[in-house]
């Protein structure tokens, strides 16, 4: 641990690193490192990622006419059900977490891998099992039954090839459950010498809120969506009415899990953010205690307002009443960490590299995905919009603008130390700014054509709603150049990239003083913390020297929050 | 209705203008914050750009009167949409008494909607402008959902529920409903118009004596709007046999026998249609029983009789199995 630069030099790699420890396919598949797990996800969510991008352009260029331009209603059912799945189940909740969190969690808390390393292992062996089944029913018949997969249409009345996907989604789930464990107990177990619990980076902090809502929601989904297979394939009556069922039972147990969920997508992307900001602006971040105990609030509160998914299901008014008040609430939290980012740049040294760009068009994107989320909490609007283009603008600039926003720009301020080298500033920059301009132009006319009416899952509409969705389709074409970009740049950087060194941007938190790559046991003694997360000030090892304090008006090296 | 791009959907119902308002209330309080948030993290950003290579800002932890104010305002303000919300939604979940009650039955993939008279029809509904109309609705299948932008109302259509969902129609003339839960294959088909009307007009159509007196264009408008032209084609290659010639003509039935199709026939082919079977089809038509009324089913027939002279289509030879059909 020598300061910033690397053991080897200034401009080479150092000696040994995880990535040339050992060699070979076996040392890839049987590894317990998490840094290599870290990759293996990645290689696989990346595939996901790319079949359910393949979904949504065929769905988007359908919808260039209003009688549907490419493909016959089954199958522009299939492509919009097959995209959520794939989006949703295999890369959006596994991205950040199994990823980043994978790779950076035990770093950032200064331990040699996660607790549980075999479990790491096996948590993905469960995930490509889990996707194989899904990949199988989308191969065999596909899936037309919503991503929501709700009752009786799923159980009884759909043609598709519901049970192979069902039972993947349901093995997935352990997937995630081990993941979620295995966070928990490595957060309150091996956190080096003086890493308190608040002086964990932000980003920890959210992922632990986010492994206590894997924990605890993850088996209700799985427990329900076996209930809904085993329905359809021995024919019990849990929510067909036919035999005895309740069809919205189904939606309250899908929900119970499935709105939390959204809180799983989005939280690490928070917790990204939470780390980016700090760094570019180079001091701390404002209301640290405020944005690590929001992160929990929405953990918890997350849970309680499921039913806000179905205000016009027939519920009992006073119990959407309830629900309605308890979806603002946790608006709150939300809206504390956005005010408390954008304090943080306030008498900052602020400089856009490309991660701080995804940041800052996180915090816009997210802002716009956060408050249409009030027009569909609120019960007096939500019977218009609700199942209608605005949720489905609502909820991919909260899944799209926020998660995958925080997950690509989370991807560039590690990947320095992922694979030790640095991305093409220039072209991640252009990168950055086309999917900002793209997402813009894809989502946000869906927003004012929910408002016209225009129901969501339809394969035609009504002529008068065209225009907005030709705009539509034209955004959805720059955004993928957007995704292509860093895809192609990324790779190329692996190799040709140019070397980083082992803080290059520079930043303060532990997984910034190993070098990069890291060693596989991280670090080569145990690291002891006496500094305070965030803190520029009291870090001459990071080489910066200008303060813009007057000398002699240093805070206190132990902040008071 | 137009093909040009709308701005707002048309008020024309009593919760309209009140969810547009509160609409319009809750985009204000998001384009303050968005607005405010966006500048701010402009402003911040430029005015403290970094300078010099190691730069660096000034550390401030935090403030806990900022942290009590950003929590404490959006609180008042979130609980006033909540409150204005809750305060429509109640009055859209609690229904008036001596409501017009509308019978909605969805059905993969059609809605049969019954007037309080036993009058019925197909995605299509009537209702008088001013009454406070109520619709009782229940599903054969899946979930469905009846969604009228223009009223600004939806409910889930729930199998083995009953739901309930009332309304005000404000304004005179033809809005689009739509099925709005996704049901299946031809979930995006499964919509219709509400024709609102004066109420004397109302009364008029309800006694069947409004529109065109001309039984045989009359016929050729139910003929479309029963959808009895998706099975009865023409050219005979639909699921039922072509109307064409058959007025007056000797049928051959599946029993092998022939009658004379004359109006009892006709009459009793849509009201029994599965009594006496051409040969050739199925017995797949569904029953017309309380769909039309006699005056309908006059017109219907003066339509088929008016097909007589038309070039009757091959069809499916009396005798010979039935091809293309399962």
């Amino acid at each position: 641990m020598s300061g910033t630069t690397n053991p080897g030099g200034e401009n080479q790699l150092p000696r040994e690193h995880y990535l040339n420890a050992t060699y070979g396919i076996r040392s890839w598949l049987l590894t317990t490192d998490h840094k290599r797990i870290a990759l293996l996800y990645l290689a696989s969510v990346t595939f996901f990622f790319f079949i359910g991008g393949i979904f949504a352009t065929l769905i988007r260029i359908h919808l260039l006419t209003p009688a549907g331009y490419l493909v016959t209603p089954e199958t522009y059912n299939k492509l919009f059900t097959m995209h959520g799945v794939a989006m949703i189940f295999f890369f959006l909740i596994p991205s950040i977490p199994a990823v980043l969190g994978n790779f950076l969690i035990p770093i950032m808390i200064g331990a040699k891998d996660l607790a549980f390393p075999k479990i790491n292992l096996l948590s993905w062996y469960i995930y490509l099992v889990g996707g194989s089944f899904v990949l199988y029913s989308f191969a065999t018949g596909g899936l037309d039954t919503g991503w929501t997969f709700y009752t009786p249409l799923s159980s009884i009345y759909s043609n598709s090839a519901v049970t192979p996907a069902v039972i993947g989604i349901f093995i997935n789930g352990f997937s995630s459950i081990l993941t979620g464990l295995n966070f928990l107990v490595t957060v309150h177990t091996m956190r080096a010498p003086g890493m308190t619990w608040f002086r964990l980076p932000l980003f920890v902090w959210a992922h632990y809120a986010t492994s206590l809502i894997m924990i605890l929601g993850t088996p209700v989904v799985a427990i329900t969506l076996l209930l809904a297979g085993l329905e359809r394939m021995f024919h019990l009556g849990f929510f067909n009415p036919a035999m005895g069922g309740d069809p919205i039972l189904f939606q309250h147990l899908f929900w119970f899990y499935s709105h939390p969920a959204v809180y799983i997508m989005i939280l690490p992307a928070m917790g990204v953010i939470s780390e980016i900001i700090p760094t570019f602006a180079r001091k701390p971040i404002f209301g640290y205690s405020f944005i690590a105990a929001s992160s929990i609030g929405i953990a918890v509160i997350g849970f309680i307002v499921w039913a806000h998914h179905m205000f016009v299901t027939g519920q009992a008014t006073y119990a959407a009443i309830a629900f309605s008040f308890l979806s603002y609430l946790v608006a709150i939290p939300s809206a504390v960490k956005v005010f408390n980012w954008t304090s943080t740049l306030y008498k900052g040294a602020n400089s856009f590299e490309t991660p701080m760009l995804y940041a800052l068009g996180f915090i816009g994107l997210f802002l716009i995905g956060g408050l249409t989320g009030l027009f569909l909490a609120c019960l007096g609007t939500d019977i218009h919009i609700h199942d209608t283009y605005f949720v489905v603008a609502h909820f991919h600039y909260i899944m799209v603008g926020g998660a995958v926003m925080g997950y690509v720009g989370g991807l560039h301020f590690w990947w320095p130390k992922m694979t030790g080298r640095l991305y093409p500033e220039f072209l991640a920059r252009i990168a950055a700014v086309t999917l900002f301009v793209g997402f813009n132009l894809t989502f946000f006319p869906q927003f004012v054509l929910g408002y016209l009416g225009s129901p969501r899952r339809y394969h035609s509409y009504p002529p008068e709603f065209q225009v907005l969705n030709v705009l539509s389709t034209a955004g959805a074409s720059i955004l993928a150049l957007g995704y292509l970009l860093p895809m192609v740049y990324l790779v190329w950087s692996m190799r040709y990239g140019k070397v980083a060194g082992a803080n290059p941007w520079p930043s303060t938190g532990l997984e910034w003083k190993v070098a990069s790559p890291p060693i596989t046991e991280n670090f080569h003694e145990t690291p002891v913390v006496d500094w305070e997360p965030y803190d520029f000030v009291h870090r001459p090892d990071l080489g910066l020297s200008g303060s813009k304090l007057p000398p002699g008006k240093l805070a206190p090296a132990h902040g008071d929050d | 209705m137009q093909s040009q791009l709308p701005l707002y959907p048309e008020q024309a119902s009593n919760f309209a203008p009140h969810v547009d308002s509160l609409m319009l209330f809750i985009i204000a309080v998001c384009l303050f914050f968005a607005v405010g948030i966006t500048i701010a993290v402009v402003f911040l950003f430029f005015k403290y750009q970094r300078k010099t290579a190691g730069e660096i800002g000034v550390p401030i932890h935090g403030d806990m009167r900022l942290e009590i104010s950003w929590i404490v305002i959006p609180f008042f303000l979130l609980m006033a949409m909540f409150g204005w919300g809750a305060s429509i939604y109640i009055d859209y979940r609690h229904t008036p008494s001596g409501t017009l009650d509308i019978y909605v039955v969805g059905k993969q993939w059609m809605w049969r909607l019954q007037q309080p008279d036993g009058r019925r029809e197909i995605n299509e509904l009537h209702v008088p402008v001013n009454r406070n109309i109520r619709l009782v609705m229940a599903s054969e299948d899946v979930i469905h959902d009846f969604y009228v932008p223009a009223f600004r109302v939806k409910m889930d259509v729930v199998p083995g529920h009953y739901n309930t969902m009332w309304f005000r129609p404000t304004k005179p003339g033809r809005y689009h409903f739509f099925c709005s839960q996704y049901c299946g294959t031809s979930h995006a088909i499964m919509g219709g118009w509400v024709t609102v009307m004066e109420q004397d007009e109302y009364a008029a159509w309800l006694a069947g004596t409004s529109g065109t007196s001309d039984p045989v264009a009359l016929g050729a408008k139910l003929y479309n709007e029963l959808a009895c032209s998706t099975c009865h084609q023409p050219d005979g290659k639909g699921r039922g046999p072509s109307y064409n010639g058959v007025y007056g003509a000797k049928v051959k039935l599946a029993d092998g026998s022939t009658i004379l199709a004359d109006d009892a026939y006709i009459r009793e082919s849509i009201l029994q249609p599965t009594a006496k079977i051409v040969a050739g089809y199925q017995p797949v038509m569904p029953s017309f029983q309380g769909l039309v009324s006699e005056e309908q089913i006059l017109a219907l027939t003066a339509y088929i009789k008016a097909q007589k002279d038309e070039p009757v289509p091959g069809k499916p030879g009396a005798g010979e199995p039935a091809t293309g059909k399962k």
